[in-house]
């Protein structure tokens, strides 16, 4: 904790940020963020933008598996649906401060139907429910032609604010972040309401919650509605970055990279959820960045990306499990702490 | 009728096969508690591993099969001791996102090494296809559930029969009354991981001898949790069982609702039998207040 922090009334003490030093930092990193298409080149605005997708991706499943413990294997697919939702409200001619809330909606309501198998069951077969509902909706994905265009994929027209066309990276980034910044918040906000604190008791020890009058089955499907409705906003947002789409996007794949970001970023907190998915996305950048220099020497290289990717993905979450179960959040925590005690440790 | 009987056989003929990568996971999890995601990439590793020293090092295909054995068991034990026993004692669904993680990292390496392509290792077993009536079966569908069979029926035997099957069995249900009876619990849980990983290399080595072999293998394997679910997760008898059974619906279904219906019909299964019956046909009923 900082020094000097006292907290001498309640509303003090369960104030976001809790100091003005905190306040202040936050506000320097937001300012930062909001003038970054004033002064980042190109490549650091497109990935910018992957990023805050995944950030709001990776926020929803944090709520879903972090904060409530129930592990989700199609998050990839609800981004599927909010991708398909936007596309197909869109063509209808529908503005995007309407479809994006839609397709959160939407993909909401479809992860309450995803999540009703935890009715009955819950922990590893619950793990296999949602596996099944992520095959029986890239089935839909593939097969509903007059909605998700098949296989070939669909075009998303792009975002219009009153004739403001959103188009290119720079201007997408606001949509991006403004978004990535409010849901953010909100999932931070939900952590010190009865709701975000009745899906961390499900978590440690559901019959123990259910006796201090927690309501498990609704709980259990806010989470899953709350997860969703994340994938949904991102799916959607996915859609107008990319202007096209196909059903190869939203593979297995899709689902244990986000599992990935969360376990690496740190299950449960917000914070985690952002470290996760910057890092998840460094990563193969990182490793593209490799292959590239390294193609003069080795040709061939290149071909050996994507598999190389799934082998890093699936070596973080082993390394992390093990070596660190809190992720980046903790090592961050732990940087800080050591800075705001310097001289002294601990 | 003829059509009905086909459609039959040939999905219970696949099924035989399928139970033999459900019988891979539920050693797992009977043995261990651990639910295997990577059960798919095991299997396909060991078919690679196969076509590897069969075609690539042109051994004799038996001789390449007994080296993709050996090698398979020798990774589930690195597995056993890297992966699952820092993690002994972690929340279920750390250990089952670590094989999630172990899933990705076979399928990406096998990928690396071997690429996308589809290959046609050389078949352990005789191709005659089989007329029966004006019912043909394809020879390799019957060798592989004759195989299959075999082996499922082998495993029921040393499970009952044999010593080292019933400290397995007795690891399996009590861990602690079984260390203190005197058996080397570590030892065991390791033996479950050999025993899977050999069962998964029959079942992959047999398929990727008779449908090719590529990284979509693995996927194969997923249809199987339908399966497991349907049978019960802890039941080896319900995971034989419900193979069969969905091999044959699965038939049914492509066969009546055109191919398609095969990449979706286990999975609406298993949604069903979580709703309606969670536990499955077989699964030990444990009294949980959800």
């Amino acid at each position: 904790m900082r020094t000097a922090v006292f907290h001498e009334t309640f509303a003090s003490e369960e104030r976001m940020w809790d100091s003005s030093t905190a306040r202040r930092w936050m506000l320097a990193f937001t300012l930062c963020l909001f003038s970054m298409p004033f002064w980042g080149s190109d490549y650091v605005l497109a990935m910018a933008c992957i990023v805050g997708i995944h950030v709001i991706a990776t926020l929803g499943l944090n709520l879903t598996t972090g904060n409530a413990g129930l592990i989700s294997l199609c998050h990839g697919a609800f981004l599927g649906v909010g991708c398909y939702t936007v596309a197909w409200a869109a063509r209808q001619g529908l503005p995007f401060y309407v479809t994006l809330p839609l397709a959160g909606l939407v993909t909401g309501l479809l992860g309450i139907v995803v999540g009703l198998p935890s009715l009955r069951v819950k922990g590893v077969y619950l793990a296999i429910a949602t596996l099944a509902a992520h095959f029986i909706l890239t089935f839909f994905f593939r097969e509903w032609e007059s909605v998700t265009g098949g296989v070939p994929g669909t075009k998303i027209p792009r975002a219009n604010l009153f004739g403001f066309e959103f188009i290119g990276d720079r201007r997408n980034f606001y949509l991006i972040f403004f978004c990535a910044f409010i849901l953010a918040m909100a999932a931070r906000n939900l952590a010190r309401t009865h709701i975000g604190r009745a899906l961390v008791a499900v978590r440690d020890r559901d019959i123990s919650a259910e006796i201090l009058g927690v309501h498990l089955l609704r709980t259990k499907l806010t989470a899953f509605a709350l997860g969703a409705f994340y994938a949904g906003v991102a799916g959607g947002l996915l859609g107008y970055f990319y202007g096209a789409i196909t059903p190869d996007y939203f593979v297995l794949t899709l689902s244990v990279y986000y599992l990935a970001a969360i376990i690496v970023g740190g299950l449960g907190t917000v914070l985690g959820s952002v470290l996760g998915a910057l890092f998840m996305t460094f990563v193969p950048e990182a490793l593209r960045l490799l292959a590239h220099t390294s193609s003069q020497w080795f040709p061939g290289v290149a071909g050996l990306l994507l598999p190389m990717g799934q082998v890093v993905f699936g070596l973080l979450i082993i390394v992390f499990l093990i070596f660190e179960p809190h992720g980046l959040a903790a090592i961050w925590a732990r940087m800080r702490r050591v800075f705001h005690l310097w001289p002294f440790k601990t | 009728m003829s059509e009905f009987l086909e459609y039959s056989l040939l999905g219970l003929f696949s099924g035989g096969v399928t139970a033999l990568i459900a019988l891979s996971f539920v050693l797992i999890y009977k043995g261990t508690g651990v639910v295997n995601f990577a059960v798919g990439e095991f299997m396909m590793l060991g078919a690679y591993l196969y076509y590897l020293g069969s075609v690539t090092y042109a051994l004799a295909p038996w001789v390449a099969f007994v080296l993709a054995l050996l090698g398979i068991a020798g990774l589930a034990v690195v597995v056993e001791r890297a992966v699952l026993c820092p993690l002994s004692g972690q929340p279920a669904v750390s250990v089952m996102m670590a094989t999630i993680g172990m899933a990705s990292i076979i399928h990406g390496g096998v990928e690396a090494v071997w690429g996308g392509d589809t290959y046609s290792p050389p078949t352990l077993l005789p191709r005659t296809p089989l007329a029966m009536g004006e019912i043909l079966i394809p020879g390799t569908m019957l060798g592989n559930f004759a195989v299959a069979a075999l082996l499922i029926a082998a495993f029921l035997a040393f499970f009952r029969y044999s010593k080292t099957g019933i400290a397995l069995r007795a690891t399996a249900s009590d861990p602690v009354t079984a260390a203190t009876l005197g058996i080397n619990i570590n030892y065991s849980q390791r033996l479950t991981w050999v025993l899977s990983g050999l069962v998964g290399t029959v079942a992959g080595v047999l398929i990727a001898s008779s449908a090719g072999l590529s990284p979509l293998l693995a996927a194969a394997a997923l249809s199987v949790f339908a399966a497991i679910i349907l049978g019960g997760l802890d039941s080896i008898l319900g995971a034989i069982v419900a193979s069969l059974l969905i091999g044959w619906v699965e038939a049914l279904g492509a066969g009546y609702l055109g191919g398609k219906s095969r990449d979706v019909l286990p999975f609406v299964l298993v949604l069903a039998v979580l709703v309606f019956k969670p536990h499955g046909m077989f699964g030990t009923r444990t009294i949980e207040r959800l």
